[in-house]
């Protein structure tokens, strides 16, 4: 590796506890394993794309890793520093919370209702890097600028703001700290078709134009591939696929992965030969230790699936698979 | 000033929109004018009696007409109202700082702080709420600041629900999240961005609780556990001239009440109207 990386995350877990302690029985309260042991790298400039079904988790990682949240286990490295040593709560205040920001699902959610525009955007800017006076409004006007907000929208409400609107006042709001490391939650997701475009073309630009890493969370696998050099699979909290973005995608070695690529409706009417995905994921709380998460659902799963869980092997073209029975090409 | 010119605006819109409102805006700045000026506006000295002019029914010379010591019962009810309108802004003011806070805090930080502030709030309304005000009173003397705390506190538990439950429903706001990106600690989310969107609700409150402080006031004073007579206030007054009804001197008694009723009237009704004044989203 000839740089090291912007962000380097290792054996990341995140459990919630549901329920109490026993008293009576002294056992522990079960245990939701939201985030299981995943480990992953972005280089500087680089756009991963995160997917997985609703529920496996890839929102959580994605609020671990913009420190809105404290993980149970595991390091989290941003740039050659440890930042897990440090709880969220004091987190708010580092010099680093510029460095990684975070765009939310649903843009209009995601503003407050008594903050116009200018305000949604100058807030960070103003308690993140001191800004205030002119130079806060100059800061402002570059960050709308760049996500196409005209001037005329700056004094409006959420609420008198379209979807498109909102989404670029979130993105404006994200990109005017200059962050590092932009974590995008599924940024598209409360949009327009149409709209989407438009966001996604912007984001693409943002990238290019100033140089931030992105981490793409999505469920829209046509747009993480389309977006994203390397991609990331998730399943029930843990890591099943990692590699280039297209190769994943074109050549899938995980049965999650080809169930899910397998599901992208297409227009051709050309079908996969790969079985659909059916059934439901197993439970996350309390999962058991030795068995593959998938099994069950899989099509392939035997009874080494339940007696050993799988870990990721190295594969060529810099692929990681978490299955026993994967095999190249 | 682009910052106050839109308000005045939406302000000018509710009112002239909704006359009601805008009549409870007249009555409140009348009480207003009232209580600022009312010693200088009375046509007779509230306190002086004159023994020859007793329980003379509404004139031209006395309004209200006169008690059973010959005061002018309308320069009375006009002084009276800095005193009870007094009591009752600064026991609103007083159980909004206390109870706000407290909402705001046991909504958003949950666990044991909110554990702390549902028991409080829980053991005062186990008590009669009017009795548990005499009984502060009774207990720690009968002066004005303890009828302000009194009325502070069995209003409490009200300021905490409304706090409190429109603090949860915005505690996983995503503009919560984002607040804790953009650098804020739990105290900057819970007062810079939290506490604005709940303000409309509490204002309704304050104005709908602070008609109940006016008449809780003046129900102390009228059993006689609030402010002395001679002092002019709406409840000793009722009070004195609850007596006279019997006998035909019905305006001993109806003005100060009248006056009492318009009074708890107009900032019910200002209420209702303060609430379309801050709230943006009728902001258009």
């Amino acid at each position: 590796m000839e740089h090291p990386p912007l962000l380097d995350v290792a054996e990341l877990c995140k459990r919630f506890p549901i329920g109490r302690r026993s008293w009576r029985k002294g056992t522990p309260a079960p245990m939701v394993h939201a985030v299981d042991d995943v480990s992953l790298v972005v280089q500087r400039g680089e756009t991963l794309g995160l997917v997985g079904e609703s529920g496996c988790g890839k929102s959580t990682l994605a609020r671990l890793l913009a420190r809105l949240s404290d993980a149970t286990e595991g390091s989290i490295r941003f740039a050659g520093r440890e930042l897990t040593e440090l709880p969220a709560s004091k987190f708010a205040r580092d010099p680093d919370r510029a460095r990684i920001q975070i765009v939310f699902q649903d843009a209009g959610e995601s503003i407050n209702p008594r903050f116009t525009a200018y305000d949604a955007i100058a807030d960070a800017l103003h308690h993140l890097k001191g800004f205030s006076g002119s130079a806060l409004r100059a800061q402002v006007d570059e960050a709308a600028e760049l996500c196409g907000l005209p001037l005329a929208l700056w004094e409006r409400f959420p609420h008198q703001l379209s979807g498109g609107q909102r989404a670029r006042v979130g993105i404006a709001r994200a990109i005017a700290l200059r962050p590092e490391l932009l974590i995008l939650d599924e940024p598209t997701a409360a949009l327009d078709v149409s709209v989407q475009v438009t966001i996604l073309k912007l984001l693409e630009r943002l990238k290019t134009q100033l140089g931030i890493s992105y981490i793409f969370v999505s469920h829209d696998l046509n747009v993480v591939r389309l977006l994203c050099d390397r991609v990331v699979v998730m399943y029930l909290g843990r890591i099943v696929e990692v590699g280039p973005a297209q190769a994943v995608f074109d050549a899938p070695l995980h049965p999650y992965t080809r169930g899910l690529v397998a599901a992208v409706p297409r227009l051709d009417g050309v079908r996969s030969a790969t079985p659909r995905l059916s059934g439901d994921p197993r439970s996350p709380i309390d999962p058991d230790p030795n068995a593959c998460r998938f099994h069950g659902r899989c099509p392939i799963g035997t009874d080494r699936c339940t007696a050993a869980m799988p870990a990721l092997r190295s594969f060529p073209d810099r692929r990681e698979v978490a299955c026993h029975f994967a095999v190249e090409g | 000033m682009k910052g106050l010119a839109a308000p005045l605006r939406h302000a000018r819109f509710v009112v002239t929109e909704n006359p009601v409102t805008g009549f409870a805006l007249a009555l409140f700045i009348l009480f207003i004018v009232a209580a600022v000026f009312g010693p200088s506006l009375a046509p007779h000295d509230p306190l002086a009696s004159n023994t020859a002019q007793a329980l003379q029914p509404p004139s031209g010379q006395y309004w209200f007409g006169t008690d059973q010591l010959g005061r002018d019962i309308f320069s009375r009810a006009l002084v009276a109202a800095r005193l009870d309108i007094g009591i009752a802004a600064a026991s609103v003011a007083l159980v909004f700082a206390m109870g706000g806070f407290a909402g705001l805090a046991s909504g958003f930080f949950g666990g044991w702080t909110d554990a702390l502030v549902g028991r409080l709030s829980d053991t005062i309304m186990a008590f009669p709420l009017f009795v548990l005000a005499m009984a502060i009173v009774a207990a720690l003397g009968n002066t004005v600041p303890n009828i302000v705390l009194a009325t502070a506190i069995i209003n409490f538990p009200l300021y905490v629900r409304v706090a409190r439950a429109e603090t949860t429903t915005r505690r996983d706001a995503g503009f919560v999240d984002a607040a804790r990106v953009a650098g804020h600690r739990d105290m900057g989310v819970l007062l810079g961005q939290v506490m604005p969107n709940i303000m409309p609700l509490m204002v309704v409150q304050m104005s709908l609780t602070m008609g109940y402080a006016i008449l809780n006031a003046a129900g102390l004073s009228f059993i006689g556990l609030g402010v002395r007579p001679p002092t002019p206030e709406w409840g000793i007054m009722v009070a004195e001239g609850a007596s006279f009804i019997v006998s035909g001197e019905w305006w001993v008694a109806l003005f100060p009440g009248a006056t009492l009723m318009v009074a708890v009237f107009c900032f019910n009704l200002l209420g209702d109207g303060l609430r379309d004044i801050v709230d943006p989203r009728r902001r258009t």
